[in-house]
């Protein structure tokens, strides 16, 4: 492992490049941490964890602090996290957002050697979740956890945990998939002596087919075509006629007929032809609601604030969980923690980190008597608050109380549905015309032609053609890490003329800064000094400054001290280096632009000043370029106007720039979009968003990695594909037409089927081979054409 | 020709099995976690063993 060759050394355990490092047992650690973990599984013998994949840890800079889980040793919050419990031994789900490889399987499935106390490990790899047994007698609920922390797997224990409702997948869909299913093939091939035709000896033979079929079909018509009629009684129930009222009432007819048939011993029925409908509907029904179960679209605060925090009460800390927080409490807020409830900083100097809410990944320093607000990280040792708001009243909580008004979304609003509406008008004046021709010249032949139109014509092509072509184009883009809540938002996205864009966190990473130094010029030699001092911080600016140096030298620091909120210092070589804010380095107060400026000095005389800038992502203003040619834009941050004249540059003068926005006032900048008639879509990525995500007609949440957290949206973009937004939303229009050609070709299927239905004429051969070959085609097409587009997509990125 | 009715019953029969097991391994959550096992069955049992690659 151990290559002196390469450049820069990667971390054994983590497989992050290490600024300092540690040297263990051959092995080299970018930090204490990761060292801890590689020697605890040393000592069981259970380094198998570094062969399964290499460098399978996750970074372990951040320290946990020591009793961080000591919550867990009370009993009421503990019994409301555990799924089960006896006397013996108890079972726990833990989230574990860490889990990416087999090594983390591995590793979770045998936790067992690690503490005897645990009986057993279950990962679930898609949830990312680990179900621990262990027993009661050897180990609590808080050793488990701490003893995932020490091998680095944190458990994400969050207030959403605590009201935990009992996960329900509904399978039934896959229940009447599988029925109709096992209906629909073998009435298929029962009707074949139907088909084929029987000799006059077995004549009695037929009508047993026939029964069989019939019983057959009974669950198909009583269970697995249930799901259609609940819909469609859903619609009509709020006067509007869904494509699911034409299926439900072909459905009928056709059992109807197909029982008559039976009884009255003058046919064989249809009965293949309506199990094949159901079973294909469902199909398509399934795989376009194959959501990604992994990621979240619903998430509320509660998903984000922990479980408990600590309360001072008569000089004491105690334990108390997070609905149980009164107003005038006084909280104490450990580092690295949440501020749950709004307050008053009463001690401590805060400095919070409001990335969360805003994208900004700057922590923002607060003074005591200060208001923070709910959602914020502290960052920089304990404080204490007193509570001014209680948890839910708070002002994010508030926020998303208010949003969850504007949810009743209309779901009825595909163009679909006034397809399939046009449709129905048509079929029945066909049917009422064959009716009325056939009254006059045969009238025994009447009722034949009407039920056949109405078998033949059902729009089951229109909705196949529909939930295949959804269902595939959401895989497509679930391939490319853009991630829909649902089929219906393909549509949304293709309807938008208007594009709002967050700027923090979303335009910009959070990631990096861009730092510009003006002052003194720095010599070769004082640079590796800097360097190396700034490379004891884990401060943003600290990493900034230090890969704008670009020096991989390190000279040995001496005296280093970093207060916290000010800046830090030290002696490197014959230099004495100090780097902070101006209060810190020459006592002046700051003025202007403060929060974005260090200042250097060097053995006491003032070098010269970083200033900082959000780094705006690659190829952001190429896509803004290109989406303004074909839609308005507007751009709203929540930060001060510094970046004004950078944005005005890259759009021009058109679109709107807004800064200093709050969260209401993006959900209202919204709303005003809408009440003048454009459909909008919102991208953003924090919790301050959240509002305006949700009143937009899409909401697209920007998320750094795949674990990460993001407010309730209609869909989930992976960062690094913004740049390819443009491309998606034209995968998105593209859907509608090739609804629209597998519709045409369906219905020319359907003049076919007419055809023969009009004369009265409909075998049921006839209709049992046009059923499959017009779902078969369909399929065919919307898998073609949408893998093709998929294909382009692919090669467009290169 | 009585026998192909008791023949049919019993493909009937055995489909009907089939799809019982269908429902039974979905009501078992088989097919909610199809990434570990096929990994799982991979790992050696004793611990410091290293799997042969």
């Amino acid at each position: 492992m151990a290559n002196t060759v390469e450049q820069t050394i990667h971390c054994y355990h983590c497989g992050e490049e290490a600024d300092t490092i540690i040297t263990a047992h051959d092995k080299h650690f970018c930090c204490e941490g990761c060292r801890s973990v590689y020697e605890i599984l040393n000592k069981s013998g259970m380094c198998d964890y570094y062969d399964l994949s290499a460098n399978p840890g996750v970074s372990q800079r951040v320290k946990v602090r020591e009793d961080k889980f000591a919550f867990l040793d009370d009993k009421t919050i503990g019994a409301s996290l555990l799924s089960f419990r006896d006397e013996e031994q108890s079972h726990i789900t833990f989230y574990l957002p860490q889990i990416h490889c087999s090594s983390c399987l591995w590793l979770l499935e045998n936790l067992h050697k690690l503490d005897g106390g645990v009986i057993s490990g279950k990962v679930n790899f898609p949830r990312k979740e680990v179900d621990v047994i262990f027993s009661n007698h050897e180990i609590s609920l808080r050793k488990v956890a701490e003893l995932l922390t020490r091998i680095g797997y944190e458990p994400y224990i969050s207030l959403n945990n605590l009201d935990r409702k009992k996960k329900f997948y509904d399978r039934s869909k896959i229940f009447k998939l599988g029925v109709a299913g096992f209906c629909f093939a073998n009435i298929m091939l029962l009707s074949f002596p139907e088909y084929l035709g029987i000799d006059h000896m077995e004549e009695s033979m037929l009508q047993v087919f026939r029964f069989i079929n019939l019983f057959l079909s009974l669950p198909v018509f009583f269970y697995s075509a249930t799901e259609f009629y609940s819909s469609a009684w859903k619609g009509l129930k709020h006067r509007f006629l869904n494509i699911d009222a034409p299926i439900v009432l072909a459905v009928f007819v056709t059992f109807g007929r197909s029982i008559y048939e039976v009884l009255a011993n003058t046919g064989g029925g249809y009965f293949d032809s309506m199990a094949g409908i159901v079973f294909f509907m469902l199909v398509g029904r399934v795989l376009q609601d194959k959501t990604y179960r992994q990621l979240s679209f619903e998430r509320d605060y509660t998903s984000y604030f922990p479980v408990a925090v600590t309360r001072i009460q008569d000089e004491k800390e105690e334990i108390v969980s997070l609905p149980d927080i009164r107003l005038d409490d006084t909280l104490l807020i450990h580092n690295q923690e949440l501020v749950p409830a709004d307050g008053i900083i009463t001690r401590g100097n805060a400095l919070i980190d409001y990335s969360f809410v805003t994208g900004e990944s700057l922590p923002v320093e607060k003074a005591m008597g200060e208001i923070v607000y709910a959602g914020g990280k502290q960052v920089n040792g304990a404080i204490e608050i007193l509570v001014i708001k209680e948890v839910s009243q708070s002002y994010l909580t508030r926020l998303w109380n208010k949003e969850q008004q504007h949810q009743a979304v209309d779901s009825e609003r595909s163009f679909v549905h006034s397809l399939a509406r046009y449709f129905t008008v048509i079929l029945f004046t066909i049917a009422l015309g064959a009716a009325a021709y056939w009254y006059f010249n045969d009238p025994s032949r009447a009722w034949d032609a009407v039920t056949a139109v109405l078998i033949v014509a059902c729009p089951c092509a229109l909705l196949l053609c529909n939930t295949f072509t959804n269902g595939n184009i959401l895989r497509i883009l679930g391939n490319h890490r853009l991630y829909l809540r649902n089929a219906q938002a393909i549509e949304d996205i293709a309807n938008v003329d208007h594009i709002v864009f967050d700027k923090t966190g979303t335009l910009t990473t959070g990631r990096y800064q861009d730092v510009d130094y003006s002052g003194k010029l720095l010599p070769e030699q004082l640079r590796v000094s800097i360097a190396s001092l700034v490379s004891q911080s884990t401060h943003p600016m600290s990493k900034a400054i230090l890969r704008w140096l670009n020096k991989t030298e390190r000279r040995p620091v001496k005296d280093f001290k970093e207060v916290p909120g000010k800046g830090l210092q030290g002696r490197v070589d014959q230099y004495e280096i100090r780097l902070g804010s101006g209060l810190f380095i020459s006592g002046a107060p700051a003025v202007g632009n403060a929060q974005s400026e260090v200042h250097l000095s060097v053995n006491e005389e003032l070098m010269g000043v970083f200033s900082f800038r959000n780094h705006y992502r690659d190829e952001i203003p190429e896509l803004l370029k290109t989406l303004q040619r074909k839609y308005p834009l507007t751009i709203l941050s929540g930060d001060n106007a510094g970046e004004k004249r950078y944005l005005r540059g890259l759009l021009g003068k058109g679109p709107g720039i807004f800064f200093n926005q709050s969260p209401e006032a993006k959900l209202y900048a919204i709303k005003d979009l809408q009440a003048h008639g454009r459909k909008v879509m919102m991208i953003g990525d924090g919790l301050n968003d959240a509002g305006a995500l949700r009143q937009a007609d899409v909401g697209i949440a920007i998320s750094e990695e795949s674990n990460s957290f993001t407010p309730a949206s209609d869909g989930i973009l992976g960062a690094d594909k913004l740049k390819f937004l443009d491309r998606f939303i034209q995968l998105c229009k593209t859907n509608r037409r090739i609804v629209m050609f597998a519709f045409v070709i369906s219905v020319i299927y359907n003049i076919v089927g007419l055809s023969f239905a009009v004369q009265g004429t409909l075998s049921p051969l006839i209709a049992a081979i046009l059923m499959p070959a017009s779902s078969l085609t369909i399929l065919l097409i919307t898998f073609g054409i949408s893998n093709l587009l998929a294909v382009k997509l692919r090669s467009q990125q290169g | 020709m009585q026998v192909i009715i008791i023949l049919m019953l019993a493909s009937i029969a055995v489909a009907g099995l089939f799809l019982g097991c269908f429902i039974w391994s979905i009501k078992k959550g088989q097919y909610d976690d199809e990434v570990s096992p096929p990994v799982r069955m991979l790992f050696e049992d004793k611990p410091g063993s290293t799997p042969s690659r």
